[in-house]
């Protein structure tokens, strides 16, 4: 398993958008990604799900993947999040 | 005649018939089905056609509204793609053998329900999009069409309106939105603005207002039903001195201020604060003329530090990306005071300590201002102008407390701009030995509020004095030629910032005699640029 975390730096936090655009991108992997804020967890592939998590800006977030992508798919998803979020 | 007070989402006057807006109704009944996956497969199909729908949407919203406006339809797919929304929906019709209707309808409360509960404003409006979805599976699965045609240019009044409802509506004929729900950034609200419709928030939705004449001022918020003739009277001309304005700004953005014959204008801003900067954008301002700093001082309880200062002349400095932004040293005292100063009581404030006169008394303050204003030129087109100057010793001595900063800044290696310098014109003292101003500095600005209250002897403040009070005074005009031809011997340009700079029964005589820029109130930029384009 390989994990990030992540400061969000966007001002109004996840939103629909770019929980949209993270749902999108976690597709195009085999491995599974979940994020955790504060004890909660959603999984990437789920845009309400990630949604209704209320990540806001300033929050520190985990992600976790696990698969047998998960190298590459971890490095292309903190990427992803360093540039929409 | 009543008048409703209501939260504005966009600017603007719109005068017409209210239409109530109804929704199709929709009575989603629970049925049971037999055959739980020939439902599924109904419903499978019902979610291609609402994707279809919304992809159709996206498009023409694409079209109408651009990018921003449109993204909330590419949202709408994807959480018609959401797996726990269709595991749910798909879990309702199995288990409960129910047909489709009903499992979207209660699959949609209760996302609904999730994001209504959230502590965050934003994602409080998402409620209102996974309604949207909801519903509109709902119709297809329903066999409706879900369209409502608007036939003659109406206000639209409704509860509340879905995004996919205000983009479906026929724009020509959409005069205005008054909801009673919605927040001022829901996805309509958006839309309304990216539409530019006058739009209200806030107001309640009453079944006789159906078809009444009505009024929707944007600009305070307010809904008129039945108005009175003399009011309709009134914001017609207001309405159409507004299209008027926009008419124009549609012509003139972009274009250059300049005379037929080719003489070239700079047609600049008067700015107060950092925010009017977007209003100086709007109006297509070629630059900032007069940035009066002293919101700084004034909205402050103690003197504003230099990263305060920094900051703000900064951020004007980058959003004008380039063009000029004129930037005026402290000018407070008269009529400006400001406690934390503890400046002495004077009998006579207008002629007292103010101004330049302040921070070349106090270099401390000063230089503090004349740090955050040279750093901050380092992001853009920055110059500087001194208010109130009476003498040649006065640009001297200040031009050497610059060159110390200047030195100092240098020193701690902290990076600065080439700044242009400059003074007001605004006694009658300086207009006389304008001819060697001129050689100490890059330009002049001419503030002839003051310069006029000086030369005539009259206080603007003293109501008494308005029969003698003439703007136009030869003694004035005379003065402004002899300071534009002064400058001009010595490659010093010549502006106007005061009030005369948007005296439009002037700008031809400015013009004739050689002015170089005229700085105004953002909103009168386009009316004189319309002039000048006119003028041989």
């Amino acid at each position: 398993m390989k994990e990030f975390q992540y400061t969000i730096k966007d001002e109004i936090g996840i939103h629909a958008r770019p929980a949209g655009l993270i749902v999108k991108k976690a597709k195009e992997f085999s491995s599974k990604f979940t994020l955790t804020k504060d004890g909660k967890t959603a999984e990437l592939t789920k845009l309400m799900a990630l949604m209704s998590l209320g990540v806001k800006c300033g929050d520190t977030v985990t992600v976790a993947v696990e698969g047998p992508d998960e190298d590459a798919a971890a490095a292309a998803m903190q990427a992803f999040f360093a540039e929409t979020l | 005649m009543e008048t409703y007070q209501g939260k504005s989402i966009f600017n603007g006057i719109a005068i017409g018939k209210i239409c109530k807006y109804e929704k199709e109704q929709q009575q989603v009944k629970r049925t049971k089905i037999t055959d739980p996956e020939a439902e599924i497969s109904r419903f499978d199909r019902a979610r291609e056609e609402a994707g279809a729908q919304l992809q159709a949407l996206y498009d023409k919203a694409l079209a109408q509204v651009g990018e921003s406006g449109a993204m909330i339809f590419e949202i709408h797919m994807m959480m018609l793609d959401d797996d726990d929304y269709l595991d749910s929906v798909y879990h309702i019709i199995r288990s409960q053998q129910v047909n489709a209707e009903f499992a979207v309808a209660s699959t949609g409360d209760n996302f609904s329900q999730l994001f209504a509960s959230m502590d965050d404003e934003y994602m409080q409006g998402r409620a209102a999009d996974v309604k949207d979805i909801s519903d509109r599976l709902i119709r297809v699965l329903m066999g409706q069409s879900g369209e409502s045609e608007i036939k003659e240019p109406v206000i639209i009044m409704a509860e509340d309106l879905a995004p996919s409802e205000t983009v479906q509506m026929d724009k020509d004929n959409l005069l205005a939105f008054v909801t009673t729900l919605g927040s001022s950034n829901s996805h309509t609200a958006i839309l309304a603005r990216t539409m530019g419709i006058p739009a209200l928030v806030g107001i309640p939705v009453k079944d006789e207002w159906n078809g009444k004449m009505a009024i929707v001022d944007g600009h305070n918020g307010t809904l008129i039903i039945e108005p009175d003739e003399v009011l309709l009277a009134q914001m017609q001309a207001k309405k159409e001195e507004e299209l008027r304005q926009k008419q124009l700004l549609a012509e003139l953005k972009g274009k250059e201020t300049v005379t037929k014959s080719g003489k070239k204008i700079n047609l600049y801003a008067n700015i107060g604060n950092v925010s009017d900067v977007a209003a100086a954008l709007a109006n297509d301002a070629g630059g900032i003329g007069l940035f009066r700093s002293e919101f700084l001082y004034l909205e402050a309880q103690d003197y504003p530090t230099e990263e305060e200062q920094f900051h703000a002349y900064k951020t004007v400095a980058e959003n004008m990306a380039g063009k000029k932004v004129i930037i005026r040293t402290l000018d407070i005292g008269a009529d400006k005071q400001v406690a934390y100063f503890d400046l002495p009581k004077e009998e006579n404030p207008a002629m007292g300590f103010r101004a330049i006169r302040i921070c070349l008394e106090r270099p401390e303050i000063f230089k503090v201002q004349l740090r955050a204003i040279l750093r901050a030129s380092a992001y853009g087109t920055i110059s500087i102008m001194f208010p109130m100057i009476t003498s040649v010793e006065e640009v001297r001595q200040i031009k050497e407390i610059l060159a110390q900063v200047r030195d100092e800044l240098t020193t701690q290696q902290i990076p600065f701009g080439e700044v242009e310098i400059g003074i007001m014109i605004e006694t009658p003292a300086a207009v006389m030995i304008s001819d060697l101003l001129a050689k100490e500095v890059d330009f002049f600005s001419i503030g002839t509020n003051d310069l006029t209250q000086y030369t005539l002897a009259i206080d603007r403040q003293n109501e008494a004095l308005d029969t003698f009070y003439n703007p136009h005074h030869e003694a004035i005009l005379r003065m402004i030629r002899m300071v534009i031809d002064n400058g001009h011997k010595e490659n010093c340009w010549v502006g106007i910032c005061g009030e005369l700079g948007s005296d439009t029964a002037l700008t031809k005589r400015f013009i004739e005699m050689g002015i170089d820029e005229l700085s105004v109130s953002p909103a009168y930029i386009l009316t004189i640029r319309n002039l000048i384009r006119e003028l041989p």
